[in-house]
């Protein structure tokens, strides 16, 4: 298991959004999803494999083809969507805090 | 490093508690909220009206990377120095109705303090929304390259 697989390291590229976004729509294959870009289909997959290892997408079998799934259900639990809002007060306040410490010293 | 900033949203409650402590003296602390020139840098907006008293009123504008300009007002209800801020606040041109704000500013030490930020919204559904939009806005990132990358290969 790699640690470095944090769900929000996943969806902080934009191509991995982008792939997320094809894939929630309608599941594909790995082929149909490297059409959709300009980068080299070894560079699509990496970012699938990644986007797999966080379970945000799961593989399944049918016929001879494998498509990729969205898994809503991780990215629901994972993703807890209020982390975005809390860092970005964080950011905020992090912001007021180091322009008061300046402001004390003058 | 720890999370100074917390967020809690009960379920089912239209309501939101946002508390920070802060390594700064409650002067300096709340000094932030009340000089036009210290929020419009902490706050990254233009600060159109500033009114720090009972019927009092702010006007905020922020232009967005993309040059929209998004306006913020609301009125005061209480400012009391060091202590406490109640104002309304809305995002104009947002589903997310107006809400009421109850600032408090507490001291901890001589150098540290406190802040709570009740926000009360007018139905759980508006502040959920409201706790998605930057999550959202990285989903909508990701429609735009999106576009981008189909617009390219037309």
């Amino acid at each position: 298991m790699d640690l470095r697989r944090d769900v929000f390291q996943a969806i902080a590229d934009p191509t991995r959004r982008a792939i997320i976004t094809l894939v929630a729509l309608n599941a594909m294959t790995p082929s149909a999803i490297a059409e959709n870009f300009d980068s080299s289909r070894q560079t699509i997959s990496k970012h699938i494999q990644i986007l797999t290892e966080c379970e945000l997408l799961r593989q399944e079998q049918t016929g001879r083809e494998i498509y990729y799934h969205f898994n809503p259900k991780k990215m629901k639990e994972i993703a807890d969507y209020i982390e975005p809002f809390r860092k970005m007060w964080d950011e905020r306040f992090n912001k007021l805090e180091t322009i008061m410490k300046k402001y004390k010293k003058k | 490093m720890e999370r100074k900033t917390k967020v809690n949203a009960v379920d089912g409650k239209q309501e939101l508690m946002i508390t920070r402590e802060f390594d700064l003296p409650l002067e300096l602390l709340f000094k932030a909220y009340e000089e036009p020139e210290i929020v419009e840098q902490w706050m990254g907006t233009k600060v159109l009206k500033l009114e720090n008293k009972k019927y009092g009123g702010y006007h905020f504008e922020t232009t967005d990377p993309l040059g929209n300009k998004h306006n913020f007002s609301g009125v005061i209800h209480e400012f009391n120095v060091n202590q406490r801020i109640t104002r309304t606040f809305e995002m104009e041109n947002t589903p997310f109705g107006i809400q009421l704000e109850f600032l408090e500013f507490e001291e901890v030490t001589d150098n540290t303090s406190k802040l709570n930020m009740h926000i009360v919204f007018r139905s759980v559904e508006l502040r959920d929304q409201l706790l998605k939009l930057p999550f959202a806005q990285g989903i909508n990132m990701a429609h735009n390259r999106l576009q981008e990358i189909v617009s390219k290969l037309k």
